[in-house]
């Protein structure tokens, strides 16, 4: 089986503006080439894009507006998780041998239907994802005492964080007690609390070791994949304060890779709300199950940036189908030693979690220098 | 339109239960997920226990489990108990409002 490795990407500044998701996918792929001269357009096999708008043959329209005429070309939805879901299936691409270069784009406008699964009727009239991030945080809070105050440390860690990321939707740096205060949505949860929907797009390119030589002195490897998906319906989850897929797939990803928790230098954590980075640093194993709130508390006071280096999706934004890209941007970054301000010294495993629907799927993906 | 949204839009409860294995089957299909048999829709009595529960503003809102399988999100009426984990809740009024199923519960 091919080594895989990601030697290139680009992104998008993530806001609030109403840009055409082809205008996205297109601007993240300039940013990429931009930044790899060795790449051609008719070096690539393979085109993923990741995303959950309903425009239709977009990874054929992309590789049409950038000049490329790939073997394959598809579009991968998965919610949240189709940015990492893209990259396992270009990882499979050129594992089997089927490429050797694959790019991947994630893409998503502000106003994406996906952020409302519509099927999910078990969730009756309560469909809004502001619900199930209320459930999941009622119950942490209940079996492990997590307070307000624990919250919105999470919340002020990442916007801290986001403050040195350029591409970041958040540049406001707010104190715990100003986030306490912020408006409340249900009594479990404020909108600090919250991710916020916006339009980005993030790239990556994947190479097989053949030919990694070409493109990149400082290849990243991918390691590590587990993926479950339990369910669609959020209420199939069977325990409120943990996210099973997480755990399972953070196993197969570990067994995969020969790593453990211990050696994970920088994590990339799905932090759709406040209590999933809690939740998902327990489930991973890089802390034990209710030490998720001392653990991060730690974290901002000493300003290391272990966890959620480039803010998380709470200051950085979640757009959707590129969130996952992104996340794998960051860690590539750290890994390389290019991160700038947010760089974390002598990284050299990263972890990236992307989750979709309550936890309902997971993807963790173990990163190498 | 399934049966069961045929029912719910009467105000009635059905559930769908495996005529091969008796697996209450959720959400609701015409197969069971464990065996793909045929399912046949039977009324509930509509009692269940709370999993978790919140309130936005004034109204309370609820996770509960019914016939220890079906598990569904609705509104929650409070008038003198108030709501913990574990107690009795009955399915008051179910209905679909536009794409949304609308379900509302009482403390038994």
């Amino acid at each position: 089986m091919n080594k895989i490795a990601i030697v290139g990407y680009g992104t998008t500044k993530f806001s609030r503006e109403e840009i055409p998701v082809e205008s996205l996918l297109l601007n993240a792929t300039k940013s990429l080439f931009d930044q790899n001269p060795n790449l051609n357009q008719k070096d690539i096999d393979a085109v993923l894009v990741s995303t959950n708008d309903n425009t239709k043959y977009l990874s054929a329209i992309l590789s049409e507006l950038a000049g490329i005429q790939p073997k394959t070309a598809h579009t991968v939805e998965s919610l949240c998780n189709s940015g990492t879901n893209s990259v396992v299936s270009a990882y499979s691409y050129i594992a089997s041998g089927l490429a050797d270069v694959a790019l991947v784009v994630g893409a998503e406008r502000r106003n994406s239907p996906g952020q409302i699964l519509e099927w999910d009727n078990s969730r009756g009239e309560f469909k809004h994802p502001i619900f199930w991030g209320t459930i999941f945080t009622k119950a942490h809070k209940r079996k492990f005492g997590t307070t307000e105050e624990d919250l919105a440390t999470v919340s002020a860690k990442n916007h801290k964080y986001a403050h040195d990321n350029p591409n970041a939707y958040s540049n406001k740096i707010y104190s715990v007690e100003e986030l306490m205060n912020s408006k409340i949505l249900t009594d479990d949860l404020k909108v600090s609390d919250c991710s916020r929907p916006c339009s980005g797009a993030s790239a990556v390119l994947l190479v097989s070791d053949k030919v990694v030589k070409k493109y990149s002195d400082s290849p990243v490897w991918i390691n590590g994949i587990g993926q479950k998906t339990l369910s669609a319906s959020f209420t199939k989850n069977q325990d409120f304060s943990s996210m099973s897929s997480t755990r399972e797939a953070a196993k197969i990803a570990f067994d995969m890779s020969h790593l453990d928790p211990i050696d994970i230098d920088i994590a990339e954590i799905h932090d759709a709300f406040t209590v999933c980075e809690l939740m998902a640093i327990e489930d991973l194993g890089l802390v034990s199950k209710g030490n998720g709130a001392k653990f991060v508390k730690t974290l901002y006071e000493t300003e290391d940036r272990k966890i959620n280096p480039r803010g998380g999706l709470i200051g950085t934004g979640h757009p959707l189908g590129a969130t996952g890209v992104a996340q794998i941007i960051e860690t590539t970054q750290q890994l390389q030693g290019t991160a700038g301000k947010r760089q974390i010294e002598n990284a050299k495993v990263g972890l990236v979690h992307n989750m979709s629907a309550a936890a309902t799927s997971s993807t963790v993906l173990l990163l190498q220098s | 339109m399934s049966i069961f949204e045929v029912e719910l839009k009467k105000g009635k409860f059905v559930i769908p239960e495996c005529l091969t294995c008796k697996d209450v089957v959720w959400p609701p299909s015409d197969y069971c997920s464990l065996c793909f048999g045929k399912v046949n829709w039977r009324k509930s009595d509509g009692i269940g226990k709370i999993l978790e529960y919140s309130k936005k503003g004034n109204i309370f809102f609820c996770l509960a489990e019914f016939e220890k399988k079906i598990r569904i999100m609705g509104t929650l009426q409070v008038y003198s108990n108030q709501p913990e984990i574990g107690k009795k809740v009955k399915l008051d009024t179910c209905k679909v409002d536009g794409r949304n199923y609308n379900f509302t519960m009482t403390l038994v």
